[in-house]
């Protein structure tokens, strides 16, 4: 599946997106940052506050309670600071 | 937006890019390609039908963008005023807190300065059209 990466979150991963296959075991989005917290220096920079993280899965806005299901894209990003 | 004789209302707002008295020399807007349009689109949908519009128009510009340019532009014809007041407040108040854009200052001094934090007062004011 396609991670997409926006603004700090992006900038403190080091990219704008990346194809993952995720392990067994990941359910919902909080399974998923927690693993995702846990990949490296940039991704626990990135995801030091995760309650307050945002996510899309399949470009829908969700909570982190969600299951993941079969999205193909899922997009994390900070609160948005638009208008 | 009005012309065709039906509305008796057309509100239009401007969002404009402040300087900061003077600390910033542009900001950048990054957005979410395909789900900042499906939020706009899903937004200005909502207000049609909640305050019965009879046509809105809503942009959002992204790059880089000067102090005095428009960031935003929202505006709704209705038949009477209230309705088109309410439904560009409504667009505007969820477009803030749901639209997938990102604001990044520019300063005057040529360095890249920080993400713009999001307020707890765009919640709020989003929050407010629940308990109307």
């Amino acid at each position: 599946m396609k991670l997409v990466y926006f603004a700090w979150i992006r900038e403190r991963i080091g990219m704008n997106e990346e194809e993952v296959v995720l392990p067994a075991g990941i359910v919902t989005v909080a399974d998923l940052l927690h693993w995702l917290k846990g990949r490296g220096p940039g991704y626990d920079a990135a995801l030091q506050a995760p309650e307050i993280v945002r996510v899309a899965l399949d470009q829908e806005h969700c909570d982190h309670s969600d299951p993941i299901g079969h999205a193909r894209e899922i997009a994390i990003f900070p609160p948005m600071t638009g208008g | 937006m009005g012309a065709d004789g039906k509305a008796g209302a057309v509100v239009a707002f401007a969002g404009h890019c402040r300087d900061e008295d003077g600390r910033l020399s542009a900001l950048e807007i990054e957005h979410y390609p395909g789900m900042a349009e499906r939020e706009i689109e899903a937004v200005c949908q909502q207000a049609a039908e909640r305050w019965e519009l009879m046509r809105v128009r809503a942009v959002h510009r992204f790059g880089m963008i000067a102090p005095g340019e428009e960031i935003v532009f929202v505006a709704c014809a209705s038949r009477h005023r209230q309705a088109a007041f309410d439904g560009a407040s409504f667009i505007m108040d969820f477009m803030k807190t749901r639209a997938p854009f990102w604001k990044r200052e520019h300063l005057e001094d040529g360095t890249t300065g920080s993400w713009v934090s999001a307020r707890d007062t765009d919640e709020a004011a989003a929050d407010r059209w629940h308990r109307l």
